[in-house]
């Protein structure tokens, strides 16, 4: 559905050349949602508007479905963008129109009739959950609604591919989920190809199918979301990855711990899909005799299934503590010893 | 009883020149909006990282606009009298006043509207292109529509300028307020006649900021 190939963008200053993106090869399936991820600044920005020829990358070509984004222009790319929608974090809505112009923008702009218009729009305010607030202008709104008429907005010509530039960094926790919600609705009920920016775990957990990591221009690791939460490879990564399983705040108790109780092996294990449901602690208590205590736990939903870390003490003798850590490896756990916090 | 404190006010004479000096505005305002809307945008869509961005013709759009809006009025009439004469065939007349008038205002107008214009968020004209539309739609129903308040604000207080230059372009003999209170006040040494000039003039500023100002606050929708 979309192919980037040795994609490099550098922008020229006074300063000197800067590269925001450097050789990116990504491909996008069609009906994913694909998520990239990094810090401000990776360049996460700049590959999004690749997709959609809003920046031209300085080499490398930008597919996406079947029409090279990277060479077309003019009418060719207005028309061909009016299949490729965007979605923004500070929602561009017009303030001078209403809910249901804003909603009609993209109808005028692709040429739609106004009878035509009126329907559709209906539809969307439908859809999106806003009914009733359709003469409200963007001012009435709260933020959450806002990013709901920017995705009716953007779901009006009907397109194939959805790219969001994070489009829920501008909103609280709560609204956040049911931004995410509807996205992952409208992927499921229209088949929509989705592509999303963020700097925030949370979002790549709860409706990503693949994820990329962005560090400094450069596509760093990516792959399913689920095999990239159980075993990431960057260190960019794993810090991602705590920002979701909460193992950065129980950094100091695992300092404690060591502390106290130099004797026996903290272990974190990460562990995924049904083997978050099996009893594998008391497993380990039944059968080698050794201490066990809980440090921290935490299981998430992904879209590919559910991913748990647990981080434990484990104490006793030090034979059996490690043939307790075999049988962990045998059970398909990830399983990392920390001895220093 | 007005009669008794103006006693060398002609009311005809004087209802005459309130109407020059208001069709003098009215039609300047007119084609100001349109003129220095049009290179407004010009100098807004040609400047850097805009759609149009070019350094040369934004350099001359801008230049040409400082140089008209440097000029003084008065000088700028002089100047424009070979201009007026070959456009309308004479300088005198409430006709002959509007093209300094409207030249002289435009280039004024001009850096309001691009004023205007770049506070108009980014990220909309960006959602706009990210939809497919055209430069025309954009200008149309993004960079007009979203700046709409300020560009009324500015044609109130361009309006309201020329109002003044109505009265300068009047002493020159462009008739309307301004050549009532200079030739038939001033000059006669009537006082009570250039007073009375002065109220109406007032009047006609008071009205346009209120109406102007009613008019900014409806389309306002922030």
């Amino acid at each position: 559905m979309i192919e980037l190939k040795d994609i490099s963008k550098i922008y020229k200053s006074k300063n000197g050349e800067i590269t925001a993106v450097k050789n990116v090869n990504l491909s996008i399936n069609k009906g994913e949602i694909f998520g990239i991820i990094g810090y401000s600044g990776a360049g996460k920005s700049t590959m999004i508007r690749l997709l959609n020829g809003l920046e031209k990358p300085s080499n490398g070509t930008v597919t996406v479905n079947g029409k090279q984004i990277s060479s077309i222009s003019g009418n060719e790319l207005r028309n061909a963008r009016q299949k490729i929608s965007m979605i923004f974090q500070h929602f561009n809505l017009l303030w001078s129109r209403t809910v249901a112009e804003n909603i009609a923008f993209p109808l005028e702009i692709a040429g739609v009739s106004k009878t035509e218009r009126s329907k559709r729009v209906k539809e969307l305010i439908d859809l999106v959950g806003l009914s009733g607030r359709e003469n409200a202008y963007p001012s009435q709104l709260s933020g959450g609604q806002k990013q709901r008429v920017g995705i009716a907005r953007a779901l009006a010509n009907n397109p194939e591919v959805l790219l969001c530039d994070e489009a829920t960094s501008a909103l609280d926790p709560e609204t956040t989920d049911s931004i995410l919600e509807l996205l992952l609705d409208i992927n499921k009920r229209l088949g929509l190809t989705i592509v999303l920016i963020t700097h925030e775990m949370h979002v790549i957990r709860k409706i990503c199918n693949r994820v990329a990591v962005m560090e400094a221009g450069q596509v760093v690791e990516q792959g399913d979301v689920l095999r990239v939460f159980q075993n990431p490879q960057a260190e960019i990564t794993k810090n991602f990855v705590m920002q979701v399983s909460g193992t950065k705040e129980s950094k100091e108790s695992i300092e404690q711990i060591l502390a106290n109780y130099p004797t026996g092996k903290i272990v974190k294990l990460t562990f995924i899909g049904n083997k978050t449901e099996q009893p594998i602690i008391s497993q380990l208590i039944k059968e080698f005799g050794v201490e066990v205590n809980i440090v921290h736990g935490n299981i998430s939903q992904t879209t590919g299934g559910p991913y748990g870390t647990l981080i434990v003490q484990i104490d006793g003798d030090s034979t059996k503590v490690k043939q307790a850590l075999e049988l962990l490896d045998q059970q398909e756990v990830q399983t990392e010893v920390i001895d220093h916090a | 009883m007005l009669s008794g404190f103006f006693p060398n006010v002609r009311w005809d004479k004087l209802w005459e020149a309130t109407y020059d000096t208001l069709y003098m505005t009215v039609i300047s305002t007119g084609a100001t909006f349109v003129l220095g809307l049009a290179i407004g945008i010009l100098l807004f869509l040609t400047s850097p990282h805009q759609i149009w961005a070019n350094k040369i013709a934004n350099f001359i759009t801008g230049s040409l606009v400082n140089i008209f809006r440097s000029i003084p009025f008065i000088v700028l009439i002089i100047l424009l009298i070979p201009f007026t004469k070959f456009l309308l065939g004479t300088i005198r007349g409430v006709n002959a006043a509007l093209p300094a008038l409207i030249i002289g205002a435009a280039p004024f107008y001009a850096r309001m509207v691009l004023i205007a214009l770049r506070e108009i968020d980014k990220g909309v004209i960006e959602a706009a292109r990210s939809m497919g539309a055209k430069t025309s739609t954009i200008i149309w129903k993004v960079l007009i529509p979203e700046s709409m308040p300020a560009l009324l604000s500015g044609i109130t207080v361009t309006a309201v300028t020329l109002v003044g230059y109505t009265a300068m372009a009047g002493i020159i003999g462009a008739g309307g307020l301004g050549n009532l209170a200079f030739i038939d006040g001033f000059q006669r040494s009537r006082d009570d006649v250039t007073l009375m000039a002065t109220i109406v003039i007032l009047i006609i500023v008071f009205v346009i900021q209120f109406i102007g100002d009613l008019i900014t606050s409806i389309t306002d929708k922030r």
